[in-house]
């Protein structure tokens, strides 16, 4: 632990710590436009320059490791003048363009040319103009601005595993550029927006929207995915602007990926504004009363088995809560959050949480991925195992289909049968497995939604007991989710009760006739077809699929609109905040299947969220810890069965387009068209 | 004045063979086994008996430079690397160097990476030294055929490969860490230090980079001893060095001299005087572009070593000597140098990618008058805001011609900005 003195005051940092940290922890600010603490050092914008006892030149302290006994000054004539220098080298080239410009408000060169600048401009030759670039439709490139810092060719190099930012040209006609203009081709675009100091590059989308001291700002939890990043939303009146991320070291860090960003323009468009009922055929607009009354009137008439109940992927916890309570009042047990078919057995906590956890994946040593492209389906935990794998030192092996992960694995093949055979010990990864420290295993859902995903589930089990992937202080087996309501569902218990029916089940009943009533809480990713000729009530907050196919549409919110209990992947218990009002007549979903309830006569007791959250906790009470998580123990689970040998096929069609609110979001529409299936068989010009 | 018998570059002009027949018959590869046989440290210490600063500019002793390598290995390989990647303007003596005499440079690979111990030497050749590169591999490949490097080189038992690397003629790779990330195949720009070379260096291995001159001379030394080396010179400033003479002098040239001799004898004696006769002298660049000019008064009487430049505040850079006389527009030529470092330089950090550019398109408006007198004071004051500012010493190299120019020749710009001035004042009229 060296120690060492700044500005008179002695620090202790940790090993391995750098200056400009140890600056920090004196209580000392250093300015700085290339340190970016998730990226490797550059050094280039000599702005954090400060002076060191002995030392012939000042030092540029986010490169220099602190050591014992050096004595650094930051406040010295030769500090302010070095500092004063570097700010007037950036300034010169730099258009004066703040009026224009989409950073201003939260431009690290305007904030810190208030406090080192000039007040003047002693510059009188031409300033340099450089052509924009093309990054791909997120990043709007005003390449004049840039002071090359590098950050983004660091972060794509890095972070995102994409090395398709570089610099080209030298001195004063240096510039960033993508590898021959291309799109970068990263699901974490959105990102270098944020690294970038100043206003090279800004968020496409967002260009000339709004600016930052005109938002309200929210601190919340996205729902794009299971991961459950965390985030800003800002609101400017009841629109949705953009989403920032927030940092969270145990979940995205300060990542968010590229649906987390930018789907948020869906939550515009195709929105359901008020309730409908299907007359005559036909959707038509209905008052509250009227459309409760409807539903009302057609559950009155059914027996508790008649009716069932589906949860989609953006469901919240209170909503699914409310619904499971109001269903068994009516007396049905035909409930299921699982509206993928996934076969997954909800009766343990760790046959289905992430055990590991997101920040535990640092310590994994060994990793074997099962049906599953994590790349898509939890982005930031792929981003966490490229950071280990940059770590070294860690074997990384795929069951599944062949993809680019961004980072190297190996590549055991495609074959569902592998997982059995690297349980019973004659496949050689499972020598791998066994010799690890910290061993694990993350199975998706392109595998437990399988036929035999049931037996998929229990071989990976005997997998994780017989490879030693579960021991002291260690959970390796790992269920990657991809939706922001399953685990939610899952704590609670939004599963077929004694005798329920699942989803499978449901829509068998809904085609024979034996379900007459399904009420759809925001699932839009069933095959609607085999509702048959069941009532169905759809409520959510988007015209997508299921909306479609309703008889009455309950208009609900979004996640955005909602105060809300969301637990990720890793079974973290995180509340997400209203940021904005739903719009026109929607209504928060707890409050509208609370309304429903008088409407039934059955009225649910709660009248606030608060008792309804009360509630919650008596069904599941380690939700009551926020922002932890809470561990599984390894407890028995799964029915073992017979594994076929047939390989995994891709979660995902279209990865940006997972969700209602995606598929009502233009940007993602434009991402699915260039990087998705349909750019697959992009125009060719001479195409016909 | 050095005599004949103490020069180590017997064939600097080319009057002899190059090939290993030649080399051989001047006394080079006579018994390498012999040097080798004195291990690592007899050999570091014997470098460091003689002296020897680093040839390549900045005059760092050689033989502690080679003392910073690892004695013992912990796993990664140590690499000796050469720097002929020679670019900077008015230096041109690596270039006879490779050209007529390969195998000293070569013999010298040996014997400085046997002391360091590392498995192999990369010299990165300058990409324009289209003819040297050729007469080295040539002569690489003499000596493998020799047995002289490669295994058991020259019957030590050592192993040594030595290859050739072409640079694409870019200045800054001839700063050694920005040669470093070049030979690795990356964009040539210089790394930040610590971490050393000799810790992390190509290819994250312990690297020692060294000036050819540094590493042609090692072998001689151990020959005749370092006594003999440090008996050459002043204290300090102790050996031989081999001087480029260019400018306004009648005969320019390459000459082996001593450290230390008078500046004035140097050109007078080698290289013919200057043009027009020593009073018609206006300044001299004693050691290649980047070290601040000097004045006749100062040429008069200035010993060329280390210490005697620094203490007028220029440099021996290079030992490249710019003589200008009094038909040359100076601040021109020093507004050309100043494109020069703008051109050169790699962009990476602040105070140099954009203060080379200021710099330069002040000093072309002063060239021709077109300036204010306080943009004077505003241009010294932007080179050392660049100075001592950045990762690697370009920054410097821009600062110094121009502070050096206005140091002694302020009144001149003074008196070109009031002519212009005048002129235009006159013209409006």
């Amino acid at each position: 632990m060296p120690t060492l003195t700044v500005d008179g005051i002695q620090v202790t940092v940790e090993p391995g710590s750098t200056v400009l940290q140890a600056c920090e922890a004196a209580g000392k600010e250093i300015p700085r436009f290339c340190y970016h603490e998730r990226l490797s050092i550059a050094g280039n914008c000599r702005m954090c320059l400060v002076e060191q006892e002995k030392a012939p030149k000042p030092i540029a302290s986010c490169a220099m490791p602190a050591a014992d006994n050096m004595v650094i000054k930051t406040d010295t004539p030769l500090v302010k003048k070095a500092r004063k220098g570097v700010m007037e080298f950036l300034l010169i080239n730099h258009p004066l363009d703040c009026p224009i410009c989409d950073q201003g408000g939260e431009c690290d060169l305007q904030d810190q040319a208030v406090g080192y600048g000039l007040d003047h401009s002693r510059y009188d030759e031409n300033k340099r103009a450089v052509q924009d670039k093309y990054m791909g439709p997120l990043i709007k490139t005003i390449m004049t601005r840039c002071i090359h810092c590098t950050r983004c060719v660091r972060f794509a190099a890095e972070v995102a595993g994409t090395p398709e930012i570089g610099a080209v040209f030298r001195g004063e006609d240096m510039q960033i550029t993508t590898y021959l203009e291309h799109a970068v081709t990263t699901e974490m675009a959105g990102n270098l927006v944020d690294v970038c100091p100043v206003g090279a590059l800004t968020s496409a989308p967002y260009a000339f929207h709004a600016r930052p001291w005109e938002l309200r700002k929210t601190e919340s939890v996205d729902a794009m995915d299971a991961v459950g990043s965390n985030i800003r939303v800002d609101a400017r009146g009841t629109e949705v602007m953009r989403v920032l991320p927030r940092t969270n070291d145990n979940v995205n860090e300060e990542w968010i990926n590229d649906k987390t960003r930018y789907a948020v323009d869906g939550l515009k468009r195709r929105r359901l504004d008020r309730p409908y009922v299907r007359r005559d055929g036909r959707l038509q607009p209905a008052s509250w009363e009227e459309a409760l009354q409807t539903v009302a009137a057609r559950i009155q008439g059914l027996k508790g088995d008649e009716i069932a109940a589906i949860a989609g992927d953006l469901a919240c916890v209170e909503s699914m809560a409310a619904l499971k309570d109001l269903f068994g009042t009516l007396g049905s047990a035909n409930l299921d959050c699982r509206q993928d078919g996934s076969r997954i057995d909800p009766a343990q906590r760790a046959g289905w949480l992430f055990n590991s956890t997101i920040a535990g994946i640092e310590q994994a040593d060994a990793i074997l991925l099962i049906g599953t492209n994590p790349r898509h389906e939890a982005t930031l935990v792929n981003t966490r195992l490229r950071k280990r794998y940059l770590h070294g030192n860690v074997a990384i092996a795929l069951v599944g289909e062949g993809v680019d992960l961004t980072y190297p694995y190996e590549h055991l093949g495609n074959d569902a049968a592998l997982v059995q055979a690297i349980a019973d010990g004659s496949h050689p990864f499972a020598a791998t497995l066994k010799n690890a420290q910290r061993p694990m295993l993350i199975i998706g859902q392109a595998a437990l939604t399988r036929p035999d995903g049931a037996a998929l589930q229990a071989a990976a089990r005997a997998l994780a007991d017989n490879c030693g992937l579960v021991k002291d202080g260690w959970n390796g087996f790992n269920v990657l989710h991809d939706a922001a309501a399953r685990v939610g569902g899952l704590e609670i218990g939004f599963v077929p009760g004694e005798g329920g029916r699942d989803v499978a089940g449901i829509l068998d009943g809904a085609r024979s006739g034996a379900v007459k009533l399904v009420y759809l809480l925001g699932a839009d990713e069933i095959d609607t077809a085999g509702l048959g000729e069941a009532f169905v009530v759809y409520q959510g907050s988007h015209g997508d699929k299921g909306a479609h196919r309703a008889d009455v549409v309950l208009p609900g919110a979004a996640y955005t609109e909602k105060d809300a209990i969301w637990v990720n992947l890793e079974g973290r218990v995180q509340l997400g905040r209203r940021a904005a009002p739903p719009p026109g007549e929607a209504r928060e979903d707890w409050a509208i299947i609370r309304a429903l309830s008088g409407a039934v006569g059955q009225v649910l007791p709660y009248d606030d969220q608060r008792s309804l959250r009360r509630r919650i906790l008596e069904i599941a009470p380690h939700l009551a810890a926020v922002d932890q998580v809470t561990p599984a123990a390894w407890t028995p689970f799964g029915t073992a069965g017979q594994v076929a040998a047939t390989p995994f096929t891709p979660r995902f069609a279209d990865f940006w387009l997972t969700n209602p609110i995606a598929r009502a979001s233009a940007t993602m529409a434009k991402l699915s068209a260039m990087f998705g299936k349909k750019g697959e068989e992009k125009a060719t010009g001479t195409h016909g | 004045m050095l005599q004949d018998k103490d020069r180590i570059f017997t064939n600097l002009y080319g009057h002899h063979d190059w090939r290993l027949a030649g080399a051989r018959a001047r006394g080079d590869w006579d018994n390498t086994k012999a040097i080798l046989d004195r291990g690592p440290e007899g050999i570091i210490d014997e470098m460091k008996k003689s002296g020897l600063r680093g040839r390549g500019g900045a005059g760092f002793p050689t033989g502690m430079k080679w003392s910073f390598m690892p004695k013992k290995s912990d796993g990664r390989p140590s690499y000796l690397v050469v720097n002929a990647d020679e670019g900077e303007p008015g230096t041109c003596k690596d270039r006879d160097m490779m050209r007529h005499d390969p195998h000293k440079l070569i013999e010298g690979c040996l014997v400085a990476g046997f002391a360091m111990r590392a498995v192999a030497a990369y010299i990165y050749i300058r990409g324009e030294f289209y003819r040297e590169a050729e007469h080295l591999e040539y002569a690489i490949a003499e000596a493998y055929q020799a047995g002289l490097i490669g295994k058991n080189a020259c019957g030590s038992g050592y192993d040594f490969d030595v290859y050739v690397h072409r640079g694409a003629g870019a200045y800054i790779c001839g700063e050694e860490t920005a040669l470093i990330e070049s030979l690795e195949g990356k964009k040539g720009q210089p790394r930040l230090k610590p971490p050393f070379p000799a810790n992390v260096g190509v290819w994250g291995c312990p690297t020692t980079v060294n000036n050819v001159e540094s590493i042609a001379v090692a072998p001689t030394i151990l020959r005749r001893g370092g006594d003999w080396f440090a008996g050459i010179g002043r204290p300090n400033n102790t050996g031989t060095k081999v001087f480029c003479i260019s400018g306004h002098v009648n005969k320019p040239c390459n000459v082996e001299e001593e450290m230390g001799i008078p500046l004035k004898e140097l050109i007078e004696k080698h290289a013919g005087g200057v043009i027009g006769g020593w009073d018609n002298l206006l300044a001299i660049i004693p050691g290649g572009s980047s070290v601040p000019l000097l004045p006749k008064s100062i040429c008069d009487d200035v010993l060329m070593d280390f210490d005697s430049l620094r203490a007028v505040r220029s440099g021996l850079g290079t030992a490249a000597v710019i003589v200008m006389n009094k038909d040359t527009d100076l601040v021109r030529a020093i507004a050309r140098l100043s494109k020069f470092y703008m051109h050169e330089s790699c962009g990476q950090c602040t105070p140099c990618r954009e203060g080379t550019g200021w710099m330069w398109r002040v000093m072309e408006r002063m060239a021709v008058g077109r300036a204010e007198k306080r943009e004077i004071d505003m241009l010294l004051e932007v080179t050392y805001q660049i100075e001592g500012h950045t990762i690697c010493a370009l920054g410097d190299a821009a600062a110094w011609p121009i502070q050096g120019l206005f140091r002694h020749f302020r009144p001149e710009v003074e008196r070109r900005i009031d002519a212009y001035h005048g002129a235009a004042a006159q013209a409006a009229e």
